[in-house]
């Protein structure tokens, strides 16, 4: 498919999307509570078969908080982009969706390692690496973390 | 006096006065005598560790490959036990979740044992000294140093005159006087012996 159809596939399950002109990648941003149909339905159709989850990341915007899903169908080659948004950024949440693709699991809890994002009905929601360096360490990579022993700020 | 070693000149060093301070004189020439034999040994085959953490440890390999070959000065395999090395290069950043390991490898070696911190990372964090929860600003806070050899990443050529000089400070020792590693384990870095007294500092 190319990213216009993708586009039109995308805005019949998700009208709320909104597209981003991005170079390589078709890059859409959608509000949390749509990302699991959305997933869902990309993996499922025939047409799109996203079958290939190959980053998932978070990113802190200061007011806001996104997840970043990186999809790729072995099949057809075609990629996208899911910038989940999550308003706030104290207790921020979004569904998993390890029950959909598998290596999320693991990403998910990198994720909260480092942003402090949890991720509802996840079936293991741990740490991943921090919690062998110190176990109350925080979530390094958030904008507020702060820590006057180990850090030194320039 | 003055200490010899094979591969260079003592002109050549840039610092011809603070190592030889260590050499501690005196004792009769029966004592001297092995420690000369004992040095010439144990500097002319250090044998370092297979550990590298990042890009000087291609540094590092670039020195002993074919090119510069460190095994010309007696470095002569690298070991993948630490119970069979005398030396740890450090070559490259240490964060906190490898700090236990490589203190686990160090205490793993047999005394006499050695350590280089090559790069700026294993001198004092280098690039990450900022804005960095992981990184350690030195390895020195994890083990003993006996050389630092800075640069980003250090040539092999830098290396070289690195692990000469270790070969110095190794010929400095004494069968009399030796390190006592448990207690600059639990007393700091520097060993006492290589803290200067009134008298060595005129």
């Amino acid at each position: 498919m190319s990213n216009e159809e993708l586009k039109q596939f995308i805005l019949t399950i998700v009208p709320k999307a909104e597209f981003t002109e991005s170079k390589e990648l078709l890059t859409v941003s959608i509000p949390k509570e749509n990302l699991k149909k959305l997933v869902k339905a990309l993996k499922d159709s025939a047409e799109t078969t996203f079958d290939y989850l190959f980053n998932l990341t978070g990113v802190d915007y200061a007011d806001h908080m996104t997840v970043v899903y990186h999809l790729e169908s072995t099949r057809y080659h075609h990629c996208v982009v899911i910038k989940a948004q999550i308003p706030g950024r104290d207790d921020v949440s979004i569904e998993t969706i390890s029950d959909i693709y598998k290596t999320a699991d693991f990403h998910e809890r990198e994720v909260y390692d480092f942003f402090g994002i949890t991720f509802k009905n996840h079936p293991d929601m741990r740490r991943i690496f921090l919690d062998e360096i110190a176990p109350d360490i925080g979530h390094p990579l958030r904008k507020d973390y702060v820590d006057e022993i180990n850090i030194i700020e320039r | 006096m003055g200490i010899k070693i094979k591969s260079m000149k003592q002109s050549d060093f840039k610092d011809n006065e603070t190592l030889e301070l260590f050499k501690e004189t005196g004792g009769n020439i029966l004592l001297t005598t092995v420690d000369d034999v004992i040095n010439w040994g144990r500097s002319n085959s250090l044998w370092p560790l297979t550990f590298a953490t990042s890009c000087c440890g291609i540094e590092m390999m670039a020195a002993g490959a074919a090119r510069h070959d460190f095994a010309r000065f007696g470095f002569e395999v690298y070991r993948a036990s630490p119970r069979q090395a005398d030396l740890i290069v450090v070559a490259g950043t240490i964060v906190r979740k490898m700090a236990p390991v490589l203190k686990r490898l160090y205490d793993q070696i047999a005394d006499p044992k050695y350590v280089i911190a090559m790069g700026a990372c294993a001198v004092s964090g280098g690039p990450f000294f900022y804005n960095t929860y992981s990184v350690i600003r030195g390895v020195e806070h994890v083990i003993p140093v006996d050389v630092y050899i800075p640069g980003c990443p250090p040539r092999p050529e830098a290396l070289l005159y690195g692990v000469m000089q270790l070969q110095r400070k190794v010929k400095s020792e004494s069968i009399m006087n030796m390190r006592d590693y448990d207690r600059e384990h639990l007393e700091g870095t520097i060993p006492p012996k290589y803290k200067l007294n009134d008298s060595q500092s005129e």
